[in-house]
């Protein structure tokens, strides 16, 4: 991005803590989520699903839901389009299963029924007969060599010869000499890791009321993540054009990552097409949890050498991710992520993606860099412990600064680990007495970010005020965000403005809000279409003094002359403007869109203190404190709210979160009882330290805060509870059996 | 589905008697409401007891012991100062059960006939030496709380049986109870061992009366008779401790399963007893309510 327009300091709204737009409508029951959607005559849909882990489907038989009364529509895959590849073919595998049914969960066939109650006995009368097949679930025991096959027909080019069918796709990157790196070392630790899948958790299941007509047009309101994505996947699902469905997305109550897909939204649209009626279609959290995106479970092995003075000679790691029965586990990001916040001469990092029979894994906040962080920060603090080293001193003489070549690729542009680190080390937290029982772990962490493609138009009201409809859903506090952006480039007051989420018929594609990006990508386009708007002011303005347009300038709010010899004309407020505006050359309005590049990578920096019961191997979270670079927190309370999310979901993913598989391939515990997700009382008030180094790809300095705080946490805990229990844990969760396993282990050996 | 809200338990007892397929009395609904949503079970016949005259009240009668309505929530036996000082243990058990709002309708009841070997009141009722009166046709019983449990989800009750109050007795003089479960998080969880301990003593601190139960380590809760004795002639020394934890995880009989295992669950059972059983003396002792 050009860099003409690069403010980072004298803000006047950036910076501030106005309440969120959407709050009252949230905390008063206003707001309209999934499920809130209504239509005359709308049915309501079920979805049959397998029990199986992996079957061949023999024979789905309709004939007894179809009789049953109030029923209107049964679907199955015959319904949907033919012919599709890549990841449609895989999305729509997934959402209605083919000759078989690859996970416990896995969608075979639904109806749509005058009331919720009807479609679900008639659910149960959809006979579906299986051939049960083998199946796996873990992802080491996917790769041997007699393991049950998925597909044999996934694996891409990059795949190694001689791999099981089951590793589809294989990356393999890094620069230097490792092996070298370790001769030359002082000491090399290698060690081995599991993590489990975990899922985003959500408070707000998946939830869409659709329509579709035979002539091929389409309504579509749904809780998601990215409202073009959802239109373009279900129409090519249900084989009509993309423009002829319109998307309107919900509020979301949540997402992390797991919303950027689809799953039931283009069962409601064939069933909406074959009964002629609106289908709305909730889900419940069992399905929620057997059906959507976890995150993948992973295998790793990882090796560092160091020097004594803290050098790291060379890094590297092996990343196995299984991401359910399609291809997309992102190993690569796993890969990328593992060593990016170190400067390394020596690097390597291999992935595999694994195919097992689990429901198709979805993105969770930063996909796959919190589990190789885990592996990667944990070998590190072994390394410091067996050396005497300081944790934070040796993360700083290794850390990468600007123009550090990253481990996977690129120069590092102008980046703020150093500062992070610093902060840390400075923090009252990092020098605290630790009481007998606890611990104290430190991990960096890193995440890429994401620009996308972004469309955002704002538009002026006669009486002074603004409009701005963004494409982006706001999953954390992001219509804020804008407003402030928008008032500070307009000068006029936050309260001036209201931000919209537009349907997909308003606005052009806007990328999912995914990436890190909507602070970044539709921020700047905010930033952007509201210095198109304010041209187009000053040239009313310039009209009006009969000066030319380059003699008028914009300032807190008022078209002003540039100078003496422009004229001597008092300065006109917005307000003044937009009110003749009809009749001083139309509506004002700005636009901008772009894709832009200049995301600017995020590092974060945690501390934690555990304390370890060792008579039961449970784990209290008793000190946490997250820091990272916002780059420039827009508002600050959203931007702690990110930092302070990411450590909660990171408190769940590290202790007690994990998907459960029985021996027959079945998911165990498919509700929030049994899938612990933290409570309340389960978490410390979790401190916060913005720190900010600004981006020079944004006009403002924004670096996108929403996913590198999750990477950081799992690594973190891990330290600590394994400080605390005087054991080094390897798998996650570190559940109070695990622990308790590994400290009776321990006491056993001597 | 047929529903039913009768106004006796006599009435009640001839409904259930007379219903044909599955069952289910209804109270608080925390579970039967939450089973039948998750398609766990689908009742023919669901009779809801709340209606019948004092099925919340709590009685305290002139000999101390307590008679307790069947459809009396967590929240009521909370908040019911006396029944706290005296039964603690019984109290706290009914308390750690689920959220705020579960509280103002879980009962005691409710939580012995779900037949969850994990039920958390139910063996602090079995320490207390709870009964039950339990109304059919041929009129109504007593019934002790170990002789209702079967198994997971079941019970020795018989179609036609309804539980139509709670018994406590009187607290009696130098005793005390506690209740300890082990969850892996601080509240809204299941237990993975429970452990009840009920203790009087005599006026030197020397224990005479014990009782000792495991809950979420068996297919039903278990009553440890052997490690009660081993308290009985005591004070809780170290080496009775020791020897409580060794009885307490022997008697276990758990399964692995997705909240715990086997090895865990046996040598945490040996922990919380230890850890009840010095909550109950220090009851029993008056130093601490």
């Amino acid at each position: 991005m050009a860099l003409d327009d690069h403010k980072t300091t004298g803000f006047k709204f950036i910076g501030t803590r106005p309440d969120r737009p959407d709050g009252l409508d949230k905390v008063t029951g206003r707001a309209l989520f999934g499920a809130d959607a209504q239509a005359p005559g709308m049915l309501h849909g079920a979805i049959v699903r397998s029990p199986h882990a992996h079957a061949r489907i023999l024979r789905i038989d309709t004939t007894a839901a179809e009789a049953l009364e109030g029923v209107k529509a049964v679907v199955t895959r015959a319904d949907f389009a033919t012919g599709l590849s890549g990841e449609f073919g895989f999305v729509l595998e997934n959402v209605m299963a083919g000759d078989r049914a690859l996970y416990d969960g896995h969608a075979v066939a639904a109806v749509a029924a005058s009331s919720a109650l009807i479609a679900r006995d008639a659910a149960k009368l959809v006979q579906v007969d299986y051939e049960i097949l083998p199946h796996v679930t873990d992802v080491d025991a996917a790769m041997v060599d007699d393991a049950p096959v998925l597909n044999d027909t996934y694996a891409d080019a990059t795949v190694p010869a001689g791999l099981h069918p089951n590793v589809v796709r294989y990356h393999e990157s890094g620069h230097g000499d490792v092996e070298a790196g370790f001769a030359a070392a002082d000491l090399i630790v290698e060690d081995s890791f599991k993590t489990e899948a975990t899922h985003q958790g959500y408070i707000e299941p998946h939830a869409c009321l659709a329509t579709l007509g035979a002539d091929g047009k389409g309504e579509l309101w749904c809780t998601t993540q990215g409202h073009w994505i959802a239109q373009k996947t279900c129409a090519a699902l249900v084989g009509i054009d993309t423009s002829q469905l319109r998307v309107t997305a919900s509020e979301i109550g949540g997402g992390f990552g797991g919303k950027t897909t689809v799953f039931i939204e283009p069962v409601a649209l064939a069933l909406s097409r074959k009964a002629n009626r609106p289908v709305k279609i909730v889900m419940n959290r069992s399905e929620v949890f057997r059906a959507t995106g976890p995150t993948s479970s992973t295998s790793m092995d990882v090796k560092i050498g160091m020097m004594k003075d803290g050098t790291i000679t060379a890094a590297q790691g092996v990343f196995r991710l299984q991401g359910g029965a399609f291809p997309g586990a992102p190993m690569e990001f796993s890969a990328m992520c593992a060593f990016a916040p170190y400067n390394l001469e020596n690097v390597k990092q291999v992935g595999y993606d694994v195919i097992s029979n689990r429901p198709k894994q979805a993105a969770y906040r930063a996909p796959g860099a919190p589990m190789a962080s885990f592996a990667v920060e944990s070998v590190i603090d072994d390394l410091c412990k067996q050396l005497g080293l300081d944790p934070i001193d040796t993360r700083l003489k290794n850390a990468a600064r600007e123009g550090t070549k990253a481990s996977y690729g690129p120069r590092f542009q102008r980046i703020g680990l150093v500062e992070t680190l610093e902060a840390a080390k400075a923090h009252p937290h990092y020098t605290a007495p630790l009481k007998p029982g606890q611990g104290r772990g430190v991990s960096c962490g890193f995440w890429f970010n994401h620009g996308g493609e972004t469309s955002v138009s704002l538009a002026l009201s006669e009486d002074g005020t603004c409009q701005i409809s963004v494409g982006t859903p706001d999953i954390g506090g992001s219509r804020a965000s804008m407003a402030l952006m928008a008032a500070e480039v307009l000068g006029i007051a936050y309260e001036n403005f209201r931000v919209t989420v537009a349907d997909t018929a308003t606005l052009g594609y806007n990328d999912v809000s995914h990436g890190s990006r909507v602070t970044y990508a539709s921020g700047l386009a905010t930033i952007k279409a509201a210095q198109d708007a304010v041209a187009k002011l000053c040239k009313r303005a310039a009209a009006k003094w009969g000066i030319p347009e380059d003699a008028v300038y914009w300032e807190d709010g008022f078209a002003k002359p540039s100078g003496a010899n422009a004229g001597n004309f008092d300065p006109i407020p917005l307000a003044e403007i937009t009110k003749d505006m009809g009749s001083t050359g139309g509506p004002i309005s700005g636009h901008f869109e772009a894709t832009p590049e200049g995301a600017g990578v995020s590092f974060g920096t945690h501390i934690v203190d555990a304390e370890v019961d060792p008579e039961t191997g449970k784990t209290a979270v008793v000190r946490y404190t997250v820091i990272q670079d916002a780059g420039k927190a827009i508002h600050p309370t959203y931007v702690e709210g990110q930092f302070q999310g990411g450590a909660a979901q990171g408190i769940g993913w590290a202790l007690n979160e994990e998907y459960v598989y029985g021996e027959d391939g079945r998911l165990q515990n498919s509700i929030f009882l049994d899938y612990r997700v933290p409570v309340a009382s389960d978490l410390p008030m979790i401190d916060t330290v913005i720190v900010e180094v600004p981006n020079p790809g944004h006009p403002y300095g924004v670096r996108g805060v929403g996913e590198t705080g999750i990477v950081p946490p799992l690594a973190a805990i891990a330290n600590a509870v394994s400080a605390a229990a005087g054991v080094r844990l390897r798998h996650l969760p570190m559940s109070p059996p695990r622990i308790l396993r590994a400290l009776r282990a321990q006491a056993s050996e001597g | 589905m047929q529903y039913h809200s009768p106004n006796t338990f006599e009435d009640a007892a001839a409904l259930a008697v007379a219903a044909a397929g599955v069952t289910r009395f209804l109270a608080g609904g925390t579970d039967v409401l939450v089973q039948l949503r998750a398609d766990i079970i689908t009742p023919d016949t669901v009779i809801d007891i709340k209606n019948i005259p004092g099925v919340r009240d709590i009685t305290r009668h002139d000999d101390g012991s307590w008679t307790l309505g069947v459809a009396t929530s967590g929240a009521e036996m909370r908040e019911h100062v006396e029944l706290g000082l005296d039964w603690p243990g019984v109290v706290e058990a009914m308390d750690l059960i689920g959220s705020t709002q579960v509280q103002g309708r879980a009962t005691l009841v409710g939580n012995l006939c779900n037949g969850s070997p994990a039920a958390d009141s139910v063996p602090a009722m079995v320490t207390a030496g709870v009964e039950f009166s339990v109304t059919n046709s041929e009129g109504t019983r007593r019934v002790a709380v170990m002789d209702i449990p079967a198994g997971p989800g079941r019970t020795h009750l018989a179609q036609g049986d309804v539980i139509s109050a709670v018994h406590i007795p009187a607290r009696g003089a130098r005793g005390g109870d506690a209740y300890l479960r082990f969850i892996p998080r601080t509240e809204m969880d299941i237990a993975v061992v429970g452990c009840a301990i009920n203790l009087a003593l005599d006026a030197a601190g020397v224990i005479t009366q014990a009782s000792v139960s495991l809950g979420a380590v068996a297919p039903t809760v278990l009553r440890l008779d052997e490690a009660a004795e081993a308290l009985i002639g005591c004070t809780l020394d170290e080496a009775t401790l020791d020897k409580l934890a060794t009885a307490a995880s022997a008697a276990c009989n758990p399964i692995s399963d997705k909240r715990g295992t086997i090895e865990f669950r046996t040598h945490v059972a040996g922990v919380l007893a230890k850890r009840t059983a010095k909550i109950a003396y220090a009851r029993a002792q008056g130093v601490t309510k």
